[in-house]
């Protein structure tokens, strides 16, 4: 097993060279590349700018400038904000929490809801739940997020008036209750297309094991179908879920930016889409660079689980 | 997709008597979206020929108007626009998007993957594991970042969408020319002297091609999501060119005095989207015995 884990870990330290590659291309892909910030303001002669970008070490060889750069993103010195001269893994870490707290919530719905359909699906194959649940999670997958997330406001803060419309706080009430209030709509619409992966997954998973020996075995030596499908089926099922949920997180990152945008919830994809319209490159960059980042420990942690829970990974 | 292999369990399990309704039904879905595809196409093609309204034209005095009651079928805009000449148009816009860009992105994917499958080695391993690295950025988060670098032009739009999109064709069909590239008919290919370009593309892909088909059908509907999203937010197809994302733009705004600006354009949205992965589902099914290579 450590032999695998130690491989894995390989892999990724290769990929984080890759990503990084990828980052820094980008950043020499924007428009004025990194001196963007000072070809704008008025009154900047050439001369100025030759000096800015001597200072910036933008008249280096690109393999010592990626050097460079690279050096910096594994100290944690990612740069300062244009905006308000913050540093960069400052202004994204105080938007992190939002973020995760509304990925939890939906994923915590996701695993409740899509389980449950995942598994009735398995059990009754082919029945009217089956295809209903199959026809649905197709229909919830081809839903614009940030389309639905107008309807569920449309329909529960307009016209219910259950739900507030967004943010994260009613001003003056800081209270858990109001956040919760507020969490709801946005987890909702997030859970939506995480409950349509979950279930299907779920569904084919559960097949997988139900049609295996040890569950014929513990149905023949007489154990109640309950404990059967339970203790013997389900947790088996669930292991390659573990996989799933790392490599659904770039979805799930990417369904918060939008949710988060519809319902101004104050997380990352609010920062990043509000950092682009001010073309601040060092948060959009960082941003960019911060959810790979997640990406790849969350893959890597997701295996490592995997390998701890299931002994036949250690064979291999 | 995402439903990709979760509907691939058919093997697992014996089939049973409910298997041939599932197929049937599944066929029907696809027949639904299919349909559906072909109507939003004849809609957005010969429906502006048809409408008596212009999208462009602006009617300040008859804004507002809600759908289903007036000569508007589907009522106006906040500038008194006609909604439904915008949703064609806009339609042709966001189809021709979608088709473009699920072109580019299959194009560039297939000759990725392709490349990567046959030379293996090196080459294939460095290939694959750039496509594992580009797939570590969340494609909505890699989409706005390029959005924000290019000028939004039809052209534009329709490149950077593919280039958030290539990476799961690429790994598919990496796939399947490693496994088809050792079977007989390739090996003797080889043998009888064709060249590396010959066998790719004369025998391997065509061989490939039904993975190919199934990821291009749900590549449209990606892209068309893709599209919506950003034009929304202002980073996509540029007003006064309609098209179903920049429709929902001033949505939110209206939300309360005016819901259909919004709920209209989204239900296009939604139809197309869902006809191509009703379609592209059925399509996987139908081609299921080819799809298996080994």
């Amino acid at each position: 097993m450590s032999l695998y884990l130690l491989r894995r870990l390989g892999q990724s330290l290769i990929l984080l060279v890759l990503v990084s590659l990828i980052g820094f291309a980008l950043i020499h892909l924007a428009p004025g590349g990194p001196l963007a910030q000072f070809t704008l303001t008025p009154g900047m002669s050439s001369a100025d700018l030759a000096r800015i970008a001597h200072q910036m070490g933008l008249d280096r060889p690109l393999p010592v400038q990626y050097w460079e750069w690279f050096r910096r993103l594994l100290i944690g010195d990612w740069g300062l904000s244009y905006r308000d001269n913050q540093p960069v893994l400052a202004v994204i870490g105080s938007h992190v929490p939002a973020t995760l707290e509304l990925m939890i919530s939906s994923t915590l719905i996701a695993v409740l809801i899509g389980t449950w359909v995942g598994v009735l699906g398995a059990l009754r194959r082919y029945s009217i739940f089956d295809y209903l649940a199959t026809i649905g999670a197709m229909i919830a997958l081809s839903l614009p997020t940030f389309w639905f997330g107008l309807v569920v406001i449309y329909a529960f803060s307009v016209k219910l008036g259950w739900l507030p419309a967004g943010g994260m706080y009613t001003v003056g009430d800081g209270s858990l209750l109001d956040y919760a209030h507020h969490l709801i709509g946005p987890a909702m619409v997030l859970a939506l297309v995480t409950v349509a992966i979950w279930s299907r997954y779920m569904r084919s998973s559960m097949l997988e094991v139900t049609s295996q020996d040890f569950v014929r075995t513990a149905t023949a030596k007489g154990l109640p179908r309950r404990v059967v499908i339970i203790r013997h089926a389900l947790r088996n099922a669930l292991l390659p879920m573990i996989t799933l949920m790392g490599l659904q997180l770039p979805t799930l990152l990417g369904g918060a930016l939008v949710t988060e945008t519809i319902f101004t919830w104050p997380g990352m994809g609010r920062l990043f889409l509000d950092s682009i319209g001010y073309r601040d490159y060092p948060v959009v960059m960082g941003l960019l660079m911060f959810t790979a980042l997640l990406v790849l420990i969350g893959n890597l942690t997701a295996d490592m689980l995997y390998a701890l829970y299931d002994p036949r990974i250690r064979l291999d | 997709m995402t439903l990709a292999s979760a509907s691939t369990d058919a093997a697992v399990v014996p089939r049973r008597g409910g298997r041939g309704l599932r197929r049937f039904a599944r066929h029907r879905l696809a027949l639904i979206g299919a349909c559906t595809i072909v109507f939003l196409i004849l809609a957005a093609g010969i429906g502006p020929y048809i409408n008596p309204y212009d999208d462009l034209h602006i009617d300040i005095l008859h804004r507002f108007q809600p759908p289903f009651v007036g000569p508007h079928l589907l009522g106006t805009d906040q500038l008194g626009r006609d909604m439904l000449a915008r949703l064609e148009m806009a339609g042709r816009i966001s189809l021709t998007v979608g088709f473009a860009a699920m072109l580019l992105s299959i194009a560039f994917g297939t000759i990725v993957g392709m490349v990567a499958g046959f030379y293996g080695g090196l080459i294939g391993s460095v290939l694959m594991r750039l496509v594992d690295a580009v797939l570590c950025f969340p494609s909505i988060f890699l989409l706005l970042t390029l959005a924000a670098f290019v000028e939004p032009t039809l052209f534009t739009i329709t490149v950077i969408i593919a280039a958030t999109a290539w990476m799961e064709v690429s790994r598919l069909v990496e796939a399947q020319i490693r496994a088809l590239r050792d079977r007989d008919f390739a090996v003797a290919a080889v043998a009888l002297g064709a060249s590396d370009r010959m066998i790719m593309f004369r025998e391997l892909i065509p061989n490939a091609i039904a993975a190919v088909i199934v990821a291009a059908t749900l590549n449209v509907a990606r892209a068309i999501l893709l599209e919506s999203y950003i034009s929304f937010l202002g980073y996509g197809i540029q007003p006064p060119v309609p098209s179903w994302g920049n429709m929902l733009n001033n949505a939110q705004e209206y939300l309360v005095s005016a819901p259909w600006l919004a709920i209209i354009p989204g239900a296009a949205i939604t139809l197309a989207v869902t006809g191509f992965n009703f379609l592209g589902d059925g399509l996987r099914d139908a081609l299921d015995p080819r799809l298996d290579v080994r």
